[in-house]
């Protein structure tokens, strides 16, 4: 009768407080709670929570296991599909892959399957000083690797795993990508869980060299031929983030998430003994609907700014997790659904004193299959503010576009690569949004394992032709 | 971590820094900027770069100390590390893309003001290895404030103006402009102005008075330096572009400096006021 146990409740940071504080919201399960949710998992034949999970996780095996408190097995199944289990458990949309297609779901609520990799994940992170690590025999051939984020890591990890020399090149001062500069702390731990992970691959013997920007300090091309490589993985990321295009964008208190999130969360601005000034103002409003809009407008917030969502769509359209939608509103985050920013209103100093909106309603499906918003004629009204922050995604970075000769590129500016992360050059592979424009760490991630399939199979390849 | 090599004081509050960044060093050309970190907890700051040799391994960096950071920098001494150096970054002069033909042909002027100087150098210094002899306008305060004067006698033909007439001509270099053109003579068909957003103004005003196609150097404000966060934002011609990855150089005659100028004091009131942030580069 495991299915009659309610969904076990998961312990949070009270929500005024942690209003004001940049500790994670969520404590997690502890072994208890762990396995009696554990235990509500009906171990189906066919797993559906399985083939709605990006990269396939074993995710009846792993729970089974957790029930069973045996948790180095539960460590051991994730790790054979996922290379950062703690960080996906806290930011993949569950809701839209193994949790919305859990059985349980149907009637009642589904098995929090994201709680319980969080658990195991942190877990392993916490015990990975107990099991030795297998540094495998070297064979003698050096890949690097473009980027520290979800891709680059999980890339670097299989390379390693397999024997390769791996050097990963950072652009940035920290390691992480997108973990380090773009998802915040109170999601995302950085000390506990992200430097933990970037421990656990250097002593897989994974080699980091900060402040090197690939398509600048060095190019693709010297990577390959100057430095010796047999073969390169591009994780570089999303990029430039986009603006509307809308008059007033350029005045002083417009920033992009971008900007806005990497101050606080890379350049910890929010902590006064940090250098890096930020400027959250009085009230501030989000343009977004996403993640990234949840994650700057709850940083305004905890920086002292009245907040405000401001999205074109209706509320059953935002793209961003269910859970951080809800930590949102019960952090006091005011959500103004069904609003499109025309124009942003600025003082005669040029500094922001509002933004001017339009009420949209939603007409036809579009490709996405998405109603669009239409604008409601006349229906302009003023919203008084004295910070726009602009979530709406980035464009690709033109850097390694245009430093690498014969590297095909989408017309968006994307690399050009099949599933396995193959591009148009020989030797050179990628993966993650560099390829697909901005999507999530675990597709990323996915897209960083494949290519390290792919490289081995190609530098294996490699070596029968000169064999010959 | 990046060592400083040396360290000398060029003017009050003037300093230069040799740094070993041999990566840096390898790929640097004219034109290009590092962004610079002097410890865990400080501000990422964008520094043109002002010379650099790859056989050494160096790469010189002069910062103005305007406030916090940019005094953090300049406290620093010779066997001092950098926490972070990453570059070259920015795109490199538009120079670089012409023939030494295309080049002799060229009649060039560049004006420099203040710590605008130090960038100037490598521009000036690179023609002179092409063969051509630039000319070059320093303006300065005072005759105190100079930087750079003798390296550049050495690669270009230097004109010097003082705003108080200590030496050189007297006035601001947008009269020494003048003055070259006009009782002089002297006709130009590009010009390179680096130097403080109010004075590449001007300056970009009075060439535009003469047909001479400008470049400027922007110093805008920056976080990551490589093209992720748009802090860097300036208005071309009537287009949003980033200065960090298509420029620092951009079209003299069509950079709106009023926003520009306004820009870069977004953050003067900030409770962590740095007003360097304004001024970031070393030519601000």
């Amino acid at each position: 009768m495991a299915n009659k146990i309610p969904r076990v409740p998961v312990r949070e940071q009270d929500p005024t407080r942690r209003a004001t504080n940049f500790e994670e919201v969520c404590y997690g399960y502890n072994a208890d709670e762990a396995a009696l949710e554990a235990s509500r998992c009906l171990n189906c034949r066919v797993a559906r929570c399985v083939a709605k999970c990006p990269v396939n996780v074993n995710i009846p095996g792993f729970i089974h296991a957790v029930a069973e408190g045996d948790l180095a097995t539960a460590a051991a199944i994730i790790a054979a599909d996922s290379t950062l289990p703690s960080v996906c458990g806290r930011v993949c949309p569950q809701e839209s892959q193994c949790e919305g297609n859990c059985v349980l779901g149907i009637k009642g609520e589904p098995v929090a399957i994201g709680k319980l990799e969080r658990y195991v994940g942190d877990w392993a992170i916490e015990h990975a000083d107990e099991t030795p690590v297998e540094v495998p025999e070297r064979n003698g051939k050096r890949v690097a690797v473009v980027g520290s984020g979800p891709a680059g890591l999980a890339c670097a990890s299989d390379l390693a795993k397999a024997g390769y020399e791996v050097k990963i090149f950072e652009a940035l001062h920290e390691v992480g990508g997108v973990l380090v500069y773009g998802i915040p702390e109170f999601r995302l731990p950085k000390e506990r869980i992200v430097a933990r992970e970037v421990e656990a691959l250097k002593r897989l013997g994974v080699e980091i060299e900060t402040d090197v920007v690939i398509g600048r300090t060095l190019t693709i091309d010297d990577l390959l031929d100057r430095e010796g490589y047999d073969a390169v993985f591009i994780g570089s990321g999303a990029g430039l983030p986009r603006f509307m295009g809308i008059e007033g964008e350029n005045l002083n208190g417009v920033f992009s998430a971008n900007e806005f999130l990497t101050r606080a969360n890379l350049m910890h601005a929010y902590d006064e003994s940090y250098d890096t000034p930020i400027y959250a103002g009085r009230k501030v409003v989000v343009v977004g609907g996403g993640n990234v809009a949840m994650d700057a407008v709850r940083t305004a917030k905890r920086l002292g700014a009245e907040s405000v969502i401001v999205y074109r769509r209706s509320e059953a359209e935002l793209p961003a997790r269910v859970e951080e939608v809800h930590h949102a509103k019960q952090e006091g985050i005011e959500f103004r659904m069904l609003t499109n920013p025309v124009r942003v209103l600025g003082d005669e100093r040029g500094w922001v004193r509002g933004v001017e909106c339009v009420e949209m309603e939603l007409g036809e499906p579009d490709e996405s299959g998405r109603r669009s918003p239409v604008v409601k004629e006349g229906s302009n009204f003023e919203i008084d503010c004295d910070v726009v922050i602009m979530a709406l995604g980035t464009s690709p970075n033109p850097l390694i576009k245009h430093t690498t000769k014969g590297l095909d590129t989408t017309r968006r500016g994307c690399i050009v690569a099949d599933e396995n992360g193959v591009t148009s050059r020989p030797g050179v592979f990628a993966g993650g949004d560099a390829v697909t424009g901005a999507a999530t760490v675990i597709l990323a991630m996915g897209a960083g394992r494949k290519a390290a399939a792919a490289i081995d199979t190609y530098l294996n390849k490699k070596d029968d032709a000169t064999n010959v | 971590m990046f060592e400083i090599v040396s360290k000398r004081t060029l003017a009050p509050r003037v300093v230069e820094m040799k740094v070993k960044a041999p990566r840096v060093a390898e790929s640097a050309r004219p034109g290009q900027f590092v962004i610079v970190r002097t410890d865990p907890k400080g501000e990422r700051i964008p520094l043109t770069i002002c010379d650099y040799d790859a056989d050494e391994g160096t790469v010189t960096i002069v910062t103005q100390e305007v406030g916090y950071s940019s005094g953090k920098i300049n406290s620093l001494e010779t066997d001092d590390c950098f926490a972070d150096f990453a570059g070259p970054l920015g795109c490199p002069s538009d120079l670089l893309e012409l023939t030494p033909e295309q080049l002799k042909a060229k009649k060039i002027l560049f004006v420099a003001g203040g710590v605008g100087t130090a960038p100037v150098y490598p521009q000036v210094k690179w023609l002179k290895e092409q063969g051509v002899e630039a000319d070059v306008i320093i303006g300065a305060k005072t005759k105190d404030m100079f930087t750079y004067v003798d390296e550049m006698k050495r690669v270009g033909r230097v004109h010097l103006c003082t705003d108080d007439g200590s030496e050189g001509y007297h006035g601001m270099v947008t009269g020494l402009m003048e003055k070259l053109i006009n009782e002089d003579g002297r006709q130009f068909d590009h010009c390179v102005i680096i130097g403080p957003m109010i004075m590449m103004k001007f300056a970009a005003l009075t060439t535009k008075k003469y047909n001479i196609p400008t470049v400027v150097s922007l110093n805008a404000l920056m976080v990551d330096g490589t093209g992720m966060c748009g802090a860097c934002r300036v208005t071309v011609d009537g287009e949003t572009r980033f200065t960090c990855v298509e420029g620092p150089e951009f079209d003299g005659h069509k950079v709106d400096f009023d926003e520009a100028m306004r820009r870069q004091n977004m953050y003067r009131d900030n409770k962590k006021t740095h007003p360097e942030t304004q001024n970031c580069k070393c030519n601000g």
